[in-house]
Order: structure tokens, then C-alpha cells, then sequence
């Protein structure tokens, strides 16, 4: 329990901390010695060297999830297009075979404006928090949305810059997207009128994708000159409320990624892809309170610390089903 | 006082004011959503049962489900000049009139939120504003003139459903040549029963001079709007106008 608490803390934009003496479990904290011994540094050592000799990249997970973010996109595109009723709508709210969905933020956005409750938004509503709940809270961001897979392309030409030393990253504090969600929330409240949607990039590029280029694609592609030449993933990382939703409904989430202290070797790999980097504190020499444990819950199940972790000491379970899966 | 603070301190400070203003500066940027709203620029078509603009504006989702559902893709999607109407459905009745093709006004149907009431679903019921005849004087039946031809041109890419040729499907309106001794183009194609005739304009039964009245039932469709021959259109949808109202 403790720990949730502390994953939702450090969603909200704490700094993670370092894990007083008696947080460790006698297992965990007889593994930290047993690594801390010099015989086993010299080994762990050796073996990082050789996993940096025949090193070959994995990008499994990456290439299933950009495949599902281009044809859960597409199956929208083209049940317009086509007029087959597949996906009906957009990212906002669309009709899965007949069925209402609802994007949760859109729908708060809606209700805190309107101070009305219809009953197909309860319905939709309550299927996409179920559904996202279910497949892991923020890995909606992750293999759905449209700005993600923009923004991914937009990190990597910033990394390449960064390696040219042409750009640095410029670090916001994490406080801000929780701030921006209650102003968000309050101004819909407020003003009647559902501010955020003005400039939220899921739901302008969605659009976009689905009805035609517009004009308000200028502020997708300033948010990603941003990303490119300021701050890497400024707005997935510090701003979208609609993560922090996501982020919720994923705390409690059957799937998650679980880190497994005895296989890993301390590399950084996962904290350097990793777009949430906070979440991996654990990964840390002497930060891991257990042997194994579950990524909090501002995780966006991307799979990209699966992919990069040399010794597989990161991978994907499916919470309490035991060794079942 | 800045000196005592160690250099952690400062980056640790930058880094705050950094994120108060990119902070303000979103939320900023958000609320030039208001602009548009205030200025009232764009004084908006909304498709059938749209509820009052403000609640309107609230109560879409932007999805344009709306959209994807209309026969004769009358409803379009603002874009960012719109402000907080960004992604919220209009029509320009100019360009494509809703004729109620789909005979149950599918659009409200789809709607998810009911920012299109869902309390109607009659083409009668619908009240999106009242046409008005704005430019009397060019009208062809007031000047007792005929109509032949395409009613807006070959090139025109609006659609209607002419029940007679198609039942179910909608055609381009330019592939549909009329030849009418007086032109009554407003009163034949008004998908509403009622809702617009062509009155005498004098007792002289030899006079052919006809002027077209707007009666009750008018839902503002837009579709007489759309047929008008004559460029700038002598019939307009006056937006969410009331009958007996000034």
C-alpha cells in the first residue's frame, strides 16, 4: 500500500526517494550486500563489458506498439473514409462498432463544462476506463495516441542533436502536469466552456488525421520543435492531463512491468529510454526495497526498458495471476 | 540573498520559474480560445438540434461523429480561428445545405453527449435558424424571371436528394438541370413541408411577379439558401433566429 502511495506521489511530481534501512526486505537487503561484495562487482564488471561486445538491440515491444498506434489510428481513417463502421469518431469519442466509447479526459472536460451527465458519455466513459484500466492506465499514451508516435520520432531527432551536442534537454518539474489539470479542470468549471481541448495535441492531431489537415496543426508542430530543440518529451513528460487521467486508471492496472532485482546489473539502459525515468528509481544500485517489484504507476507500458534491459530483469506480467502468464 | 543559495539550489529554482511560466504560458495560450467567443465572429450554422450556443460549445466532445453520419456531408469541423469552438460541427449552407437526406436526423442520433438534443427526432423539430430573404431585389420569381440551366453552375460540388431520381441517394446538384417558367427554386427543393411560399405580388392575375414568404415551420436547414441561383444568394439562413423575433 505504501508503495502505491508512493508511486501516485511521485506521479504527481514528487521526487522519488532514497528507501530508509527498514523499507528493505531481509531478501533485498541481503541482496544488495551479496552485490556490494568486491567479488561480485569484479563479476558484474566483466559481464556489463560483454554485454556492450555483442550487443544487438531488441526493439520488439517498440515496433508491436507503433504497429498498434498506426492501425488503431487507421481503423479510424479508414471507417470514415470507406464508410464502414468500425471506429466511428475520433480520439475523443467514437463508437467502436456501435459500441460508445468516451476519452476520459474529454468527457470530465465536457461534464465540468456543461455540469450535465448523459447517459451514453456514462456508458462510454466507464467502457474506456475499464478497458485502459484493464491493458495499464497511461498505456493508452503509449499504444494509442496519435502524438506519441510523432513525439517519439520528435525525441529521437533531439537525442541525435543532443549526441552533436547541438541541443540540451532543459528538465521542467513534473509538479506542472498535475497543476495544469486542476487549472484545466477548474476553467472548464468555470467558463463553461472546454478549455483544454483548444490546445490538446491527442485531440487536434486525431482530427486532423480523421477529417483533414487544419490549422491548429501549427501548435502540434511548435510543441514539437520544442520537444526537438528545448526539452525532450515536454509535453507527454510535463504537461498532457490526459496522461495524469490515464496515469490514474493505471495504478491499480492487472498489467504492469515488473523489475526483478536479481537479474539486473545496474546498467541505466531502461532509465535512458525511458520516458518517465522517475519510475525506474528502483533500478538504482541499493534503491530496490524487494526482489521484485512493479513499475508505479506514471508508467506508460511502452516496453522500451523491456527492449533495451540487457539481462531481461524488466519484463511485462500480468498482476495477480500468479505464474500463470 | 541569490549568493547563499549553492548551485543546486539555482538550477533547482531556474528549473521552478521555468516550469511557472511554460505553465502559464499553456494555459495561456488556451484561453486566446476566448477571443473568438467574444468577438462573436463567426456566428455559426449548427447542425439539427444543436442546443444553445454556449451550451453547445460545452457539451461537445469534438469527435464529429456528426460528421461521419450526414448523406450529403453537410457538417464540417471548426478549426482553431473557431477558439473554444475548435472541432465543434457547423455548416455553411452555402456550400452544402442540410436537406435532411437522411429523414432522421442522423446527426443527433450519433451524437454522443447530446450536445445535439437528443429530445428531437423529427426534420420538423429542428430549429436552427430562419431564412430570410436578404437580397429581395435580385430575386428571379419577385422579378417574374424564369430559370434555366444548373442551378449553381457545373463546377458547384453540392449535393441534395432528389426524391423523384434517387430515393436514397443524394446527386450533385450539377447534374440536375432545371427549366422553369418562374423560378421557385427555394420553394421546390425545402425539405420542410410549409415552410416557404411563393406568394402574388400583386391582385393582377396577369402579373407573374412572385415573392417567396418564410412561414413557421422554417427549421433554417439552409437548403433554399443553397439552390438560390442568382450569385450572392437573394435567401439566407439568419443563424438561430426566431420566429417573431426582430
Amino acid at each position: 500500500m505504501n508503495r502505491f502511495i508512493d508511486s501516485l506521489r511521485i506521479m504527481l511530481g514528487g521526487a522519488p526517494h532514497r528507501p530508509e534501512k527498514e523499507d528493505f526486505t531481509e531478501e533485498a537487503a541481503a541482496l544488495h550486500r551479496f552485490k556490494q561484495t568486491p567479488e561480485q562487482k569484479k563479476l558484474r564488471v566483466a559481464a556489463i563489458k560483454a554485454e556492450f561486445e555483442d550487443k544487438e538491440k531488441s526493439h520488439k515491444w517498440r515496433n508491436l506498439r507503433w504497429a498498434s498506434i498506426i492501425i488503431v489510428n487507421l481503423m479510424f481513417i479508414v471507417s470514415f473514409h470507406f464508410d464502414v463502421q468500425l471506429v466511428e469518431g475520433a480520439l475523443t469519442a467514437s463508437r467502436f462498432v456501435g459500441f460508445h466509447m468516451a476519452d476520459l479526459n474529454s468527457s470530465l472536460q465536457v461534464v465540468l463544462a456543461h455540469k450535465e451527465i448523459l447517459i451514453n458519455l456514462v456508458i462510454g466513459t466507464v467502457t474506456v476506463a475499464l478497458v485502459w484500466w484493464l491493458v495499464g492506465g497511461r498505456s493508452f499514451c503509449s499504444w494509442v495516441c496519435p502524438y506519441h508516435l510523432v513525439a517519439e520520432f520528435a525525441e529521437k531527432i533531439h537525442l541525435w542533436l543532443a549526441e552533436k551536442k547541438l541541443v540540451s534537454d532543459h528538465e521542467f518539474h513534473r509538479g506542472m502536469r498535475p497543476a495544469l489539470y486542476v487549472i484545466f479542470a477548474v476553467l472548464a468549471f468555470v467558463t463553461g466552456y472546454t478549455v483544454f481541448e483548444t490546445i490538446s495535441p491527442v485531440g487536434i492531431l486525431s482530427r486532423a488525421l480523421i477529417y483533414g489537415a487544419s490549422l491548429a496543426l501549427i501548435w502540434v508542430v511548435v510543441l514539437l520543435l520544442i520537444e526537438i530543440f528545448y526539452s525532450r518529451r515536454f509535453w507527454c513528460r510535463y504537461a498532457c492531463p490526459i496522461g495524469l487521467t490515464y496515469g490514474f486508471v493505471g495504478s491499480v492496472s492487472p498489467v504492469a512491468v515488473r523489475y526483478d532485482l536479481q537479474h539486473c546489473l545496474h546498467e541505466g539502459e531502461c532509465r535512458k529510454v525511458c520516458m518517465v525515468p522517475h519510475v525506474l528509481e528502483m533500478t538504482k544500485k541499493q534503491r530496490a526495497t524487494d526482489l521484485k517489484i512493479d513499475i508505479g504507476a506514471d508508467c506508460t507500458r511502452c516496453g522500451m526498458c523491456v527492449d533495451a534491459c540487457p539481462t531481461g530483469a524488466l519484463t511485462f506480467k500480468l498482476r495477480g495471476t500468479g505464474g500463470l502468464l | 540573498m541569490a549568493k547563499h543559495l549553492t548551485a543546486k539550489q539555482r538550477t533547482e529554482r531556474r528549473m521552478i520559474l521555468m516550469s511557472v511560466i511554460a505553465g502559464a504560458g499553456t494555459v495561456g495560450l488556451s484561453l486566446l480560445g476566448f477571443v473568438p467567443i467574444i468577438a462573436a465572429a463567426a456566428k455559426r450554422l449548427r447542425p439539427p438540434g444543436a442546443l444553445a450556443e454556449k451550451s453547445f460549445l460545452a457539451s461537445c466532445i469534438k469527435c464529429g461523429q456528426c460528421v461521419q453520419v450526414c448523406p450529403v456531408e453537410a457538417i464540417k469541423l471548426a478549426d482553431a480561428g473557431d477558439g473554444f469552438g475548435i472541432g465543434v460541427p457547423y455548416l455553411d449552407a452555402r456550400t452544402q445545405a442540410c436537406d435532411f437526406s437522411c429523414d432522421a436526423v442522423q446527426c443527433v442520433l450519433s451524437c454522443p453527449t447530446g450536445a445535439l438534443t437528443h429530445e428531437i427526432d423529427k426534420k420538423e423539430q429542428v430549429h436552427m435558424g430562419l431564412a430570410q430573404l436578404t437580397r429581395p431585389n435580385a430575386c428571379l420569381a419577385r422579378k417574374g424571371e424564369g430559370f434555366k440551366g444548373l442551378a449553381r453552375g457545373a463546377d458547384f460540388e453540392g449535393t441534395h436528394r432528389y426524391v423523384e431520381i434517387d430515393r436514397w441517394n443524394p446527386i450533385k446538384i450539377a447534374d440536375h438541370p432545371y427549366d422553369l417558367e418562374l423560378c421557385d427554386l427555394c420553394v421546390r427543393e425545402c425539405p420542410i413541408e410549409n415552410a416557404i411560399k411563393l406568394e402574388p405580388m400583386s391582385d393582377d392575375p396577369t402579373d407573374k411577379r412572385r415573392t417567396p414568404v418564410v412561414q413557421e415551420a422554417c427549421v433554417g436547414c439552409g437548403m433554399c439558401e443553397m439552390i438560390c441561383p442568382v450569385e450572392e444568394p437573394c435567401i439566407e439562413v439568419e443563424t438561430r433566429k426566431m420566429w417573431g423575433t426582430a
